[in-house]
């Protein structure tokens, strides 16, 4: 028992683990408790209809949204949280502020700074956040703009870029930070259709240099092509989940078939 | 025609030192003003509630009272409390000088405070969200997005200030000072010429106005380069 043959495959660690997430807007509740554990390099799609909760589930993981209830843990790292008169907050904002340097977000309006040159926006955090030196956060910021294919738009402003282009740049911002986890939110949703495939395919070599990734998508084809795990929501609750390939072809779940015959359409 | 060169000749060194006192009064109670409308248009933001009552009725008061008011309330109104007449700021308080200053500063603070509340809150949501998510504590996301963002959104109406502040300062005749308009006046009373001596402080003030706009078209050429150059 102890010896599992050499074949066994090794564990791999949990990176991030998010236990029993709720949370309620007013009287609406939008998550009525979900739990995820990506391990590193699993790269996890959450789909699905819009209201069902899967983008405020993503923004409770890094608490730009507080949760009313459940845990979030990095590398085992638990997100320490305490009550304030009957609500859960961070107990220690400085904890909050170092585990979302280590999980980066990708926003469906790119949400570049505006008033900062494309370099900048790729330097800004790796300098005042992770404190490195001006000279290796340009380097970095250079081979991170390279690898997404925006180097000579470093001197520009974001206002200048296409939508894809601005999404890219805000995947090198991303990247730049040398993340854990990567967080993407509908990174695609507001694209024009013809510059979505260039933002799919930075985000496709990403999925297999082996990045462990949480995307909120609609894009069911690159879906079921780079993630590994699938994580169907509905109306607050995981509807029905495992490896795309296995449950886009037979879903468990009616509301899941349904979804996938609206959306493959 | 000659009459007016006579009048310059005249009274221009009375004219020249009171444009030069009037630039003063802009200049110091502009820079001390911004200084202090950024706490004070965080404070009218806070949740902390006493910061947000005193913030909020320090605002209401000196937008809504006139700047002669709050002139004479200084300027008269200091000296009849005892524990100021006999402070060591007594020597300073007591200047005509000084009280212009303090009373500039004060109204110009209020209203800029209400611009730069304005600026800040419209920087969009989701930059600030990057930044916070980037792990950038709320000070460092202030220092480095939401103040550089809001000052370039309110560039155009902070000029405006600037130049309301520049008419503002021709009050500070009433309490002896003889800036602009109080060396006017006084050319004015002694050639009996008002419409030439204040024609001629209309061109300055105007001159002055135009240097405020070109200044902040400066700024915004300067700081503003990525709204212009955004498609």
């Amino acid at each position: 028992m102890a010896g599992d043959g050499p074949s066994a495959p090794r564990e791999i660690p949990v990176a991030l683990d998010v236990r029993s997430i709720r949370k309620s807007f007013g009287s609406h509740e939008v998550l009525k408790g979900i739990s995820l554990a990506a391990r590193e390099h699993d790269v996890v799609a959450i789909l699905g209809s819009s209201g069902s909760g899967k983008s405020t589930f993503l923004r409770c993981i890094n608490l730009l949204e507080t949760p009313d209830g459940g845990e979030v843990r990095l590398k085992g790292e638990l997100i320490r949280m305490r009550q304030r008169g009957g609500m859960l907050v961070p107990a220690d904002m400085k904890q909050v502020d170092r585990i979302r340097s280590r999980l980066s977000m990708v926003f469906q309006q790119f949400n570049l700074w505006q008033h900062m040159t494309i370099l900048e926006n790729v330097t800004a955090a790796q300098i005042h956040v992770l404190g490195r030196d001006r000279k290796s956060a340009v380097e970095k910021a250079e081979a991170m703009l390279a690898k997404v294919g925006v180097a000579d738009k470093r001197g520009h402003y974001p206002g200048q870029l296409s939508g894809g282009q601005q999404q890219r740049v805000a995947i090198a911002r991303a990247l730049a930070m040398d993340p854990e986890v990567m967080l993407f939110d509908e990174p695609t949703s507001a694209l024009d259709p013809e510059l979505v495939n260039e933002v799919l395919k930075v985000m496709r070599d990403l999925a297999a240099e082996g990045r462990t990734m949480l995307i909120v998508t609609h894009e069911m084809g690159f879906a079921r092509e780079a993630a590994s795990h699938m994580l169907f929501l509905h109306q607050g609750l995981v509807e029905d989940e495992g490896p795309p390939r296995e449950i886009m072809a037979n879903p468990n779940s009616e509301r899941f078939r349904q979804f996938l015959s609206g959306s493959l359409k | 025609m000659d009459a007016f060169l006579e009048m310059v000749r005249e009274y221009g060194p009375d004219f020249f030192w009171g444009t030069v006192l009037t630039i003063q009064l802009v200049v110091i109670s502009a820079l001390l003003g911004a200084a202090m409308a950024i706490p004070l248009a965080l404070a009218r933001m806070s949740r902390n509630l006493p910061l947000y009552w005193i913030s909020s009725a320090y605002s209401i008061f000196f937008r809504g009272t006139p700047l002669l008011v709050q002139f004479f309330l200084i300027y008269y109104g200091l000296g009849q409390f005892a524990f100021i007449r006999t402070s060591f700021l007594w020597p300073f308080l007591r200047e005509a000088y000084v009280c212009a200053i303090i009373t500039l500063t004060l109204n110009t603070a209020a209203y800029s405070s209400e611009v730069i509340r304005g600026g800040i809150l419209s920087v969009p949501r989701g930059e600030i969200e990057a930044a916070r998510a980037t792990g950038m504590s709320a000070f460092t996301a202030y220092r480095l997005v939401i103040l550089p963002r809001a000052f370039s959104l309110i560039l155009p109406a902070y000029s405006n200030e600037i130049i309301i502040l520049l008419k503002g300062t021709s009050l500070a005749s009433t309490i002896t000072l003889l800036e602009l308009m109080g060396a006017s006046q006084l050319a004015a009373s002694a050639t009996y010429q008002p419409i030439q001596v204040f024609a001629l402080a209309g061109i300055i003030y105007y001159c002055l106005t135009m240097a405020i706009t070109s200044l902040f078209h400066w700024l915004e050429r300067r700081y503003n380069r990525y709204m212009t150059l955004a498609r």
